[in-house]
């Protein structure tokens, strides 16, 4: 077969310290930013806000949220950090203004990282090459949500009985099925787990009816299965992680919500009788009453407010690594 | 017009049946006459061109530009996109319509076609199908072939509705033009961007589907039938940009049943696959998209084995700004009048065993054939004098920011060609000097 031409195509860089995917970190590179968010979680306050005392950072938010761009700002707060919010809302997105060009602003006002947050899938790629400046993707559209899968790795680590999270290798998560249920075609946050966690040895089973998981899915790869009957996924989970439908991507395509939460719904009764010790998950918002019930929400086995914690931490960790120079050098204790 | 000789060249030219070492004189902007090399010792003219160790062939044809004139011309301008085109080895361009304003009457033809335009080799258009290619009323078909018209589409848009496409099906069938169809069915790709599959499901991107193709091919060639049988015509359907061996099969199988389609492919569907578009390269976005690579294999094929009548390049450019946007929002299309060749040459020539003979065929003979071009895509005696005089064995990369497009907007920067050419003729005037 002819070699086409693909190869030869221009690919640009990116600054250091950008996290645009998780597909470029290296387990290497998982190990040092969980260490360096329990390095960061123990020092005193005093100290860490010394850490990026007066470095500023700017916060881009072309689309609402609240858990991830309060953590981000209360990171970088706790770091010292100088932080602006700029939303397409109250701004020259308004009057039509581009993303390279907001992007070039913000970076001549003195921003030396921003963290961005778009509807179109993408569009962090294009910031970090227009500015060169070092970007977090805090959510691209239905691509990637990296800090989210990085927050979801912490939690797992921590309540999944038999875990070494000391140890992060190939085989930490060796012998885990986590069971990503629900909108998977909308979810960056779906597909982000799906290429981190099978990485540390994690089976990945997704889960939904065929127009919210097309087959395609497959294609994130190794470490991805396709299991459509929820109860037979659940049965295998160590990790249930539920996702809300995404009505604002839907795009006309129409479900019949009754027959949604009568299949794929993770209420008591299923989880006693599937998985009694599954921890459940939820990367927020959710719809309590819809894919997940709120007494398993609110539940012994939820550890859906302390991903919430856990999301504050991991982003300190991802603020330091994209502003200094060296790497985490600055942050060992 | 001073006479010029072409010497010692390999001419190729498929019209006439001849590939082997021949001499021409030029004269008058046509073809004087061919001879065994040396057969025109004595003979004195202006200019001399030595073509040893080249191949001279007719002037390519490209049946699908967008040369952004009127109303774009901030992208390209006719003399820009015609430059561009000569640098290419073309020496006759199809305008599509989707011009501001579209081009869908005798006077915005008749403009576009104006010498004082400045275009540098022969420029034809084919004007919308219908008024303002908004899919709704089919234009003045036999008024605007009088001035000139060579077919009618609504490109960039399919012409969507059933009724309508008949009507233009049977329009164009009294005057013996195509109708050319942008074959996608708009209902089906509203907000995608690329392909669908693996890939897009990766980027996180809505994908067109196959099928968005392959219906509305296979809804026009149920209409050719049904005009065959109906109105006793012979409709010509020209599908351009063929991207799916789905649709390929279906022209495949319309060939067979001898409905009168045509089809073209563009070099990046023979070239290229989904997976170009890497980390969002909105230079590798345009409509129809890069697929998979059984579909780039299935170009491959259709071109091999005659089911593909041309290559066209969909020339399609954009300004920087445009394509510096998130990729869902920025604008579909890839030049491509300089890169035509050289990928052809490469990926099919080279790569695929196909015969230099029939590389020329699909970029020259055939596509002058689809808009019925007369004396052109060939160099028999009496045609017009445009020739491409091009070294078959140089390899070379294209680099974008020495293109005479106004746009660089490529996914070819940097890639490797096989074939560079040296000179180019419009009717008997050196347009490039390679």
């Amino acid at each position: 077969m002819t070699p086409t031409i693909q190869g030869a195509v221009k690919s640009l860089g990116y600054a250091a310290g950008s996290l645009l995917t998780v597909t470029s970190l290296s387990v290497e590179d998982v190990a040092a930013i969980l260490a360096a968010t329990d390095r960061i979680e123990r020092m005193a306050d005093a100290e860490r806000v010394r850490l990026l005392a007066g470095r500023r950072i700017a916060l881009l938010f072309y689309e609402s949220s609240t858990r991830t761009r309060t953590s981000f700002e209360l990171a970088a707060k706790s770091l010292g950090a100088i932080t602006t919010l700029v939303s397409d809302k109250s701004s020259s997105i308004e009057k039509g203004e581009s993303l390279k060009d907001t992007g070039l602003t913000l970076r001549a006002l003195g921003a030396e990282c921003i963290i961005l947050r778009h509807a179109n899938s993408g569009a962090p790629y294009l910031l970090a090459k227009s500015t060169g400046l070092p970007v977090l993707n805090a959510g691209d559209g239905m691509h990637e949500h990296p800090s989210q899968a990085l927050l979801d790795l912490r939690t797992i680590l921590v309540r999944v009985p038999g875990l070494n999270a000391g140890r992060i290798d190939e085989k930490t998560l060796a012998g885990v099925t986590v069971v990503i249920t629900g909108d998977i075609l909308h979810s960056r946050v779906a597909r982000s787990n799906a290429m981190l966690l099978p990485r540390l040895g994690a089976r990945v089973l997704l889960c939904g009816p065929k127009e919210l998981l097309p087959e395609s899915a497959l294609g994130l790869g190794a470490g991805v299965e396709i299991e459509r009957d929820f109860d037979k996924a659940l049965k295998q989970a160590q990790v249930a992680m539920m996702l809300r439908i995404q009505r604002e991507r839907l795009a006309g395509l129409e479900l019949d919500l009754g027959d949604y939460i009568a299949r794929y719904q993770l209420n008591e009764e299923r989880l006693a009788a599937c998985a009694p010790g599954a921890l459940v998950m939820h990367p927020g918002p959710m719809i309590r009453g819809l894919e997940i019930s709120g007494e398993v929400a609110d539940g012994p086995n939820s550890a859906i407010e302390e991903q919430v914690r856990h999301g504050l931490s991991v982003r300190t960790a991802l603020l330091v690594r994209a502003l200094s120079t060296g790497g985490f050098e600055s942050v060992t204790v | 017009m001073s006479d010029v000789l072409i010497l010692n060249g390999r001419l190729v030219d498929p019209a006439s049946g001849v590939d082997a070492a021949r001499d021409l004189l030029l004269r008058g902007g046509r073809i004087a006459a061919v001879e065994v090399p040396g057969g025109f010792k004595g003979v004195k003219v202006a200019e001399t061109i030595d073509a040893a160790g080249m191949v001279v062939a007719p002037g390519l044809v490209d049946v699908h530009v967008h040369l952004r004139e009127p109303g774009q011309t901030y992208k390209e301008s006719i003399a820009t996109g015609t430059a561009a085109a000569a640098a290419g080895g073309f020496t006759s361009v199809v305008a599509m319509p989707n011009t501001v304003p579209v081009n869908d009457s005798v006077a915005g033809l008749e403009w576009m076609l104006d010498a004082t335009r400045g275009a540098c080799v022969k420029l034809f258009a084919m004007p919308a199908a219908t008024f303002g290619s908004m899919g709704e009323e089919i234009t003045d078909f036999h008024e605007l072939r009088r001035a000139g018209a060579v077919g009618f589409t609504d490109d960039g848009k399919p012409v969507l509705h059933d009724r309508v496409m008949r009507e233009a099906l049977v329009a164009a069938a009294g005057i013996g033009v195509p109708v050319s169809q942008h074959a996608e069915d708009t209902r089906l790709t509203g907000g995608c961007s690329m392909n669908a599959g693996p890939v897009a499901f990766r980027l996180g991107l809505r994908g067109m589907t196959v099928e968005a193709e392959a219906r509305i091919v296979e809804r026009d060639i149920r209409l050719l039938r049904d005009i065959e049988r109906h109105d006793g015509l012979r409709p010509h359907l020209h599908v351009q940009h063929v991207s799916t061996a789905k649709a390929m099969d279906l022209i495949r199988g319309a060939k067979a049943e001898g409905l009168h389609v045509t089809c073209e492919v563009a070099p990046h569907h023979f070239t290229l696959t989904d997976e170009a578009i890497g980390d969002y390269d909105s230079n590798a976005k345009m409509n129809p998209p890069l697929r998979n690579d059984a579909d780039r294999l299935a170009m491959i094929a259709g071109l091999m084995d005659g089911t593909v009548d041309c290559i066209a390049t969909d020339h399609a450019p954009h300004a920087l700004f445009e394509k510096e946007q998130e990729f869902e929002r920025a604008p579909n299309g890839i030049t491509g009048l300089e890169t035509a060749l050289g990928l052809a040459l490469r990926v099919l020539h080279k790569g695929h065993g196909m015969t230099l003979r029939r590389v020329m065929e699909l970029m020259s003979a055939q596509p002058a054939g689809i808009v019925s071009l007369e004396g052109r895509g060939t160099l028999k005696v009496g045609s017009f004098a445009d020739v491409v005089v091009f070294d078959p064995v140089a390899e070379w990369s294209f680099e974008a920011k020495r293109s005479r497009s106004k746009s660089r907007n490529t996914p070819f920067d940097g890639a490797p060609m096989l074939g560079r050419v040296a000179f180019t003729l419009s009717e008997g005037r050196v347009v490039f000097k390679g």
